[in-house]
């Protein structure tokens, strides 16, 4: 394939001639073992390593003390439900405090994206998020990338309380 | 009038420039290949808009799946004979030389307890991928996984002098408590700064 052997040898003249070689070799084997090694390196090859999201989380405090209070007025709260369920409300949930409305919401661009957007005009937004025990993981990616997209960078994961749960039983969403 | 005879070209071509592109490239691959480690568990990561690449080395991997099961993992091959022989020592169960040999290609993901360490590493490759691990202990009782990340923490200090990246590999199922724990250890021993390993997800504009 790679060159046909020509003669060498014309035959004439009287004269034995040492039989002239042709230069070319015939490649085709190499390329085959060439192209099937170039496949294979190219097949397990792992081609990108994988994307990370970073989070950094808040250093142990040493004592309580040291933690400030959020305002309720600055506080948006989202809660992960199970079956894929988002709900959240702005405020804070505290005793003495009417309950604060708790709505429904969804992971996808028209659910709590807006709500955060819409929320971000106060500067001193703090998103807390708390992922119930049924919540998948999924759910808690899903939510920090959502506050990478909207450039939220004040945020907690926080545990839920058993008052946000039962705060989603009460409202039946 | 004599028919005009095409010129018989040659049905052969120069392939010089293909095979040496050819083994160019082969050379490529074979020298940038780093094949990917053997995972211990399937896990199915979830997609996310970030952009930023898992760090090349130093990388410790900690695979939570579906079932609850924590598998841990390490890529510096330099550290891992110091690193088995370290937490070995710490729950008085030890390892010998063809055991710590089969310990560099077991690390890159396992999730079997210290006790149970041995027999595993005394399997061969084929049958060690049949075995199910049933995850490292991570409980209150017995935590064999902070120890495990502790001493790579510090043995990567020693040898880098930096201490290895903790990436967080979750199954997009897996729950959140567990993910949680493992997270909580970690901050107990002043880990604070995690990569969730997600895939890549292209990204929507954020338009209000």
């Amino acid at each position: 394939m790679a060159e046909i052997q020509q003669s060498a040898d014309s035959g004439k003249g009287g004269k034995k001639r040492a039989k002239k070689m042709s230069t070319k070799i015939d490649m085709t084997p190499m390329v085959d073992l060439a192209f099937l090694l170039l496949t294979f390196f190219m097949l397990t090859t792992t081609f990108s390593k994988p994307t990370v999201m970073e989070i950094n989380m808040p250093v142990k405090p040493k004592d309580e003390t040291e933690q400030s209070p959020i305002k309720a007025s600055n506080a948006l709260t989202l809660l992960l439900g199970e079956n894929n369920k988002l709900y959240y409300y702005n405020g804070l949930l505290a005793a003495d405090a009417p309950k604060p409305e708790l709505k429904l919401s969804s992971y996808d661009a028209n659910g709590i994206r807006k709500v955060l957007l819409q929320n971000k005009s106060n500067p001193n937004l703090v998103v807390l998020i708390k992922p119930d025990d049924k919540s998948n993981y999924k759910n808690m990616v899903d939510i920090l990338d959502e506050m990478n997209i909207t450039d939220l960078k004040k945020y907690a994961l926080v545990d839920i309380s058993k008052s946000d749960q039962d705060l989603i039983k009460t409202s039946g969403l | 009038m004599p028919k005009v005879k095409p010129h018989r070209m040659s049905p052969s071509l120069d392939m010089t420039p293909m095979v040496d592109l050819a083994f160019l490239l082969v050379t490529f691959f074979m020298l940038t290949t780093k094949f990917a480690p053997e995972e211990a568990v399937v896990v199915d990561t979830p997609s996310s808009t970030s952009e930023i690449r898992l760090p090349e080395s130093h990388v410790i991997t900690i695979a939570v799946d579906k079932d609850k099961r924590v598998f841990f993992g390490l890529d510096d091959d330099e550290i891992k004979g110091k690193l088995l022989t370290q937490v070995g020592a710490k729950y008085g169960v030890s390892f010998t030389a063809e055991q710590a040999k089969n310990f560099r290609g077991v690390a890159a993901s396992f999730g079997t307890p210290i006790e149970k360490l041995p027999a595993l590493l005394n399997l061969d490759g084929e049958q060690r991928k049949l075995v199910k691990q049933e995850g490292i202990p991570s409980d209150s009782l017995n935590n064999q996984l902070i120890e495990w990340v502790v001493a790579a923490q510090s043995l990567s200090r020693q040898q880098f002098g930096k201490p290895s990246y903790v990436a967080i590999k979750g199954d997009g199922n897996a729950d959140v408590p567990t993910v949680k724990k493992v997270i909580k250890l970690m901050q107990e021993k002043n880990i604070n700064r995690f990569n969730l390993i997600t895939d890549l997800e292209t990204k929507p504009t954020a338009s209000n």
